[in-house]
């Protein structure tokens, strides 16, 4: 665009506000964490005490942040990788049918509306050990189900929870996604003799894969930050450390051990992964967006 | 499709099938656990058929206050939730709208560095600069207040960018035709280009409905005075007694009426939302 309003004050006036709370609640908050993350401060933050890179040095030497970017992971890739399945499974499914696409659609997108908390909420209820049917079930299998006290079974439990309110986001895209994928080309496909499971794998997954690594990322990011609730109201990060991921031990931590020196290194640690996998999406989005 | 093939037909229908029934299961026995006595779940096993406490148990969740932990009734803590989820949503629509269309419709000093400034805020969720940011709300005075629930919130840029994007598809014949006919910036924001963007603020509408609504971790820490206990946190206050004391039946009566405003306005609005969601992300 090459036109544009000739004004001198008005275009202040109108980010004013956006500025002002940016200011406020966002670079603050920011330039506090960066602070205290080299500040030694008592548990009623009466007093504090410069101490450098501590923190940090501390960090890193100790055990149960390393096992806290484990979990970290261990998460963050099942749900990821199990949301992604899933939802791509039932895409191509929905694509395939003619008849009733929409009302699939309907009776799959709704769990996006779920707060992940309600999510673990009612995952819990299946699962409680012992009254849940899931976990009865199980039971019957011979499987001692637990989450309570076995830390892999917690770890299931909140993987399952946060995948099954991501299915309903990475469908729509995929569906999306394969409604772009030109029919000539499967046309073309089919007449050579190409099965649908040959079509799918040579021509309709590779014109996917930018969706794909997409809802990589962005999956990645959801189970980073967005799955808090699910741990805090299931699990509590429990047993033990076993469902503790970066995010929660870092409201663990300030909120409930007062450490805040810990507490706002590990922030700043947070904020430059963050950095990072934003640039990789922006950094996509923008390749993928013509203006 | 290409070929009849009846086999993948009925496979394709039978998962889908399938994958709506494991969707929807944890609700179902949520609907059903919320029309029992809390003495079924004692026993040991939950029931899988409804029971007939369900008026019962709706009514006096709704009315009543939900658990020993909360001394406000539920239907208020749905009006808290209301309001934050409207604020937050108005709130961003507002400033977005604005300085999208100062980024985009205008040129000024320092442009660049406003850009910057609201573009780092990009997906740098307030879970991980949590502390500071419940120290900055309470150095203001902010805790336990609608303020406080909301103005962190609407703190970042996804909706700005969205409507920066939306914007910059605008042909700049408009903004000469409408020079032209007289319009400033003013007239041509009003009469022009709210109109044309009328679709993404509604899909954009449902989605920060559904981010206020959920939200979680930020109203369990700001706070303390039941009188701005949102729906979503409260679920926390009623799980954390000692174990065996859950009232599972009210919990479930409770995460259901939670669930209902968000997943009603993305049945309602499907078409807007999924435009919305698919737009924002590309």
């Amino acid at each position: 665009m090459s036109v544009y309003f000739p004004h001198k004050k008005l275009p202040y006036l109108l980010v004013l506000p956006q500025l002002v709370i940016t200011l406020i609640f966002f670079l603050w908050p920011a330039e506090q964490a960066f602070e205290q993350a080299f500040y030694q401060e008592d548990a009623f933050g009466l007093s504090r005490e410069f101490v450098g890179f501590d923190n940090f040095v501390y960090l890193f030497n100790d055990p149960q942040y390393y096992k806290s970017i484990w979990v970290t992971l261990v998460f963050s890739f099942s749900v990821a990788f199990s949301g992604l399945a899933i939802a791509l499974w039932l895409a191509v499914m929905a694509d395939r049918v003619i008849r009733g696409k929409l009302t699939y659609q309907t009776l799959l997108v709704w769990p996006y509306a779920v707060a992940p908390a309600l999510a673990g909420v009612l995952w819990w209820l299946l699962f409680d050990p012992s009254m849940g049917p899931v976990a009865l079930w199980l039971q019957y299998f011979g499987v001692d189900w637990n989450h309570f006290l076995n830390g892999d079974q917690a770890m299931t439990l909140v993987v399952i929870s946060a995948t099954w309110k991501q299915i309903s986001y990475n469908f729509l895209f995929f569906l999306a996604g394969l409604q772009a994928v030109p029919r000539s080309l499967i046309e073309a496909a089919s007449i050579d003799g190409a099965s649908p499971f040959k079509r799918f794998w040579t021509i309709v997954f590779p014109l996917l894969s930018p969706t794909t690594f997409f809802l990589l990322v962005v999956n990645l990011v959801y189970a980073f930050f967005d799955t808090f609730g699910v741990i805090d109201a299931t699990t509590q990060g429990g047993p033990g450390v076993s469902t503790a991921t970066m995010v929660y031990k870092v409201f663990n931590d300030g909120f409930i051990g007062l450490d805040l020196g810990s507490s706002a290194a590990q922030s700043v640690v947070l904020m430059f992964l963050v950095g990072i996998m934003t640039v990789i999406q922006f950094r996509y989005i923008e390749r993928k967006v013509e203006y | 499709m290409i070929e009849n093939r009846p086999w993948l037909t009925f496979v394709s229908h039978f998962s889908l099938l399938l994958g709506i029934g494991v969707v929807a299961l944890p609700v179902w026995v949520a609907l059903v656990a919320s029309t029992h006595p809390s003495s079924s779940f004692g026993a040991g096993e939950i029931p899988l058929w409804f029971g007939d406490q369900a008026v019962e148990n709706w009514r006096s969740v709704f009315l009543g206050e939900a658990s020993s932990g909360v001394d406000v009734p539920v239907w208020y803590m749905m009006l808290n939730s209301f309001i934050m989820a409207l604020g937050i949503t108005v709130g961003k629509l507002f400033i977005s709208l604005l300085s999208a269309y100062a980024i985009v419709f205008f040129r000024f000093p320092f442009r660049g560095a406003c850009f910057w400034v609201i573009f780092i805020t990009l997906m740098l969720p307030v879970e991980v600069r949590i502390v500071p940011t419940y120290e900055v709300v309470a150095n203001l005075d902010m805790l336990n207040s609608y303020s406080g629930l909301i103005l962190p919130l609407i703190a970042s840029a996804t909706a700005t960018f969205l409507f920066r994007q939306c914007f910059m598809t605008m042909p700049g014949e408009l903004i000469e035709a409408a020079r032209m006919d007289g319009a400033g910036p003013i007239r041509f924001f009003f009469d022009i280009l709210l109109p044309m963007s009328r679709t993404n603020i509604a899909a954009l509408f449902v989605i920060m409905f559904i981010y206020g609504w959920n939200q979680y971790l930020w109203p369990v820490i700001i706070t303390t005075d039941d009188a701005y206990y949102t729906l979503v946190m409260s679920i926390k206050r009623m799980l954390a007694v000692d174990q065996g004391d859950i009232e599972w039946n009210h919990v479930m009566v409770t995460t259901l009426l939670a669930m209902i405003p968000p997943v009603a306005v993305v049945i309602g609005m499907q078409k807007l939302f999924v435009k919305g969601l698919v737009d924002a992300e590309k």
